[in-house]
């Protein structure tokens, strides 16, 4: 099952999804049982920012029909709590790092990108566009130029791969990923979580702290397996896919529609060995088309 | 266990116990299963993510989806594996579906998780403090000490069966008098300080209890250890779902908790502790 992602050799093609997975959280819970066991083939951190944040207010999670609303906030250290405190854990990881960054400038980005990008611990770096550039206000996931820009700001700053997590709140997300890939991206993710929201069944009020938040689970996989379909066929760059594989033959219906490698989300949260599970399964399958990379 | 922390870890996955018995205690359900692969030492106030292995789903309103987060009242080596007991109330499509289960049936559960209660400081005596279900997690620590008094608080004679788990003799206090006093656990509580407060508490139960409790403590300056509850989709510090506030910020409860130090919370009313069942 060994395969590569971007020119990165990879043990399997299963990933963990952005935020899904804290392995430095799982490894005071699990121990180093964790390292020997890892349940994915690249490791994906949770999105940086240049400074800290605290995230959302409380509550942060409303379930749904097989899915999950969170509104969780990007909680993270920040740039420089991140590279002192948490990429040497990370780095003790026994599979690649990828590391996610979210930038409210196409500057500060860069910086994310420069830093993060020049650590040998890191082999890729995933940049999440799923937010306002503070400058145009527009989201800039959402439109292939703001996309295109950004990525020919931090483009020059790093020979290693940059992945682009796409947005599904987009008119067009196979427009945004050849934008993508037009301005030098190696790859592009999704789907990130689509805008959800839920009321308290008591005041009718938002429930969330953060007043809306974003979808994932079971309950997105048959639009997410539209969208990787969708721009497998658009672009030449492999393309990750995700949005509630739960299973292996979910993962296999995945790679089918055109995805390189899958990531598994949500699942995780059900069983911290869901990646583990779906590799095996995988494994397993006969009926798998054979990998094109 | 970690000396420093009151943590037994888990197996990094989600593994079938066998259900040994579904039993009424009074208005509550009493979830027992066999667990033959976990550690055979959870410490008291640790929790486990507990879902059916079979339709977990398709219920209620299409849910439930996510596992739910119980704390084990007892755990008791076998042979090979443990004995875990789970306190259960029907409150809602999860907590439904687990009050189903019957002898036979596959109970999923990824655990122990968190942190549990440490022991109590120097010098001082233990007093428990439960409310309603929260009792859950007090029954084994309960069990691990030698002299604990126990005070518990129920809505009704009916929910207050319960105390018949502990070892000792709990004080009781009903919402409506049914049996014990007439009123609040925290009445109880006040007293038990008023009279010797070289104690150390542990508590769990309601947020609007635990508040009070730590109001009490606080004033009469006495530590307290309280156990926690909140929405969590995950319970290993993934989902970032289920973080309270401190006075150092907002720490997951599933990682840092759920057994805070009292001393550590502006208020034991997190907003937003609710679960959906």
């Amino acid at each position: 099952m060994s395969t590569e992602l971007c020119g990165v050799p990879l043990g399997g093609p299963v990933l963990n999804g952005s935020g899904t997975f804290d392995a430095i959280a799982a490894r005071r819970a699990f121990g180093d049982a964790l390292l020997e066991r890892f349940p994915f083939d690249a490791f994906v951190s949770k999105t940086i920012t240049l400074e800290p944040r605290q995230g959302n207010p409380p509550p942060r999670l409303w379930e749904t029909p097989a899915g999950l609303v969170n509104s969780i906030g990007l909680p993270n250290k920040g740039l420089e709590g991140f590279l002192s405190a948490d990429l040497p854990q990370l780095a003790e990881l026994p599979v690649p790092l990828v590391v996610s960054v979210m930038g409210y400038t196409p500057q500060e980005l860069g910086t994310l990108v420069e830093r993060v990008a020049a650590r040998d611990e890191v082999a890729m770096v995933e940049l999440n566009v799923s937010c306002p550039n503070v400058e145009s206000g527009l989201v800039m996931g959402a439109d292939p130029a703001e996309t295109a820009r950004a990525l020919e700001a931090v483009r020059p700053l790093t020979h290693k791969p940059l992945i682009v997590k796409l947005t599904p709140n987009a008119t067009e997300p196979a427009a945004v990923a050849a934008a993508a890939e037009g301005a030098g991206a190696d790859a592009v993710s999704l789907l990130n979580t689509l805008k959800g929201m839920a009321l308290d069944p008591a005041t009718r009020l938002p429930w969330l702290g953060g007043g809306a938040g974003g979808l994932s689970g079971p309950a997105v996989r048959a639009v997410a397996l539209e969208q990787v379909a969708s721009v497998s066929s658009r672009v030449g760059i492999p393309v990750v896919g995700m949005g509630g594989v739960a299973s292996g033959a979910d993962a296999a219906d995945f790679l089918a529609a055109g995805a390189h490698v899958v990531a598994v989300g949500t699942e995780s949260f059900r069983d911290p060995a869901a990646g583990a599970r779906i590799r095996a399964a995988l494994a397993a399958r006969e009926d798998m088309p054979a990998p094109d990379g | 266990m970690s000396l420093a922390e009151a943590r037994t870890l888990a197996p990094p996955e989600r593994r079938t116990a066998q259900v040994v018995g579904c039993e009424d205690v009074g208005a509550y359900r009493l979830l027992s299963a066999e667990d033959l692969t976990g550690p055979t030492d959870p410490r008291p106030g640790q929790f486990y993510m507990l879902a059916a292995a079979e339709r977990w789903g398709g219920g209620a309103s299409e849910r439930p989806y996510l596992p739910r987060a119980f704390s084990f009242a007892r755990a008791e080596p076998l042979r090979q594996g443990t004995r875990l007991a789970f306190l259960l109330e029907e409150v809602g499509p999860g907590t439904g579906r687990l009050a189903e289960l019957r002898p036979g049936d596959g109970l999923s559960l990824v655990g122990p998780l968190g942190l549990g209660f440490r022991p109590a400081r120097e010098g001082r005596r233990p007093l428990l403090a439960g409310g309603g279900i929260g009792t859950a997690p007090l029954v084994c620590l309960c069990d691990e000490l030698d002299d604990a008094t126990v005070l518990l608080g129920f809505r009704s004679a009916a929910h207050a069966a319960v105390a018949a788990l502990f070892g000792a003799q709990p004080d009781l206090a009903t919402d409506d008098g049914s049996i014990g006093r007439d009123g609040l656990v925290t009445e109880l509580l006040a007293e038990e300080l008023q009279r010797d407060r070289h104690a150390e508490v542990f508590a769990c139960g309601p947020p609007p209890m635990l508040e009070a409790v730590r109001a009490l403590c606080a004033e009469r300056e006495v530590p307290a250890q309280l156990a926690m509850e909140a929405g969590m989709a995950c319970g290993f510090g993934a989902c970032f779902g289920c973080v309270v506030p401190t006075r150092a910020g907002f720490v997951r409860l599933c990682l840092d908790g759920p057994v805070l130090d009292a001393a550590t919370l502006e208020t034991a009313l997190a907003p937003g502790g609710g679960h959906q069942g």
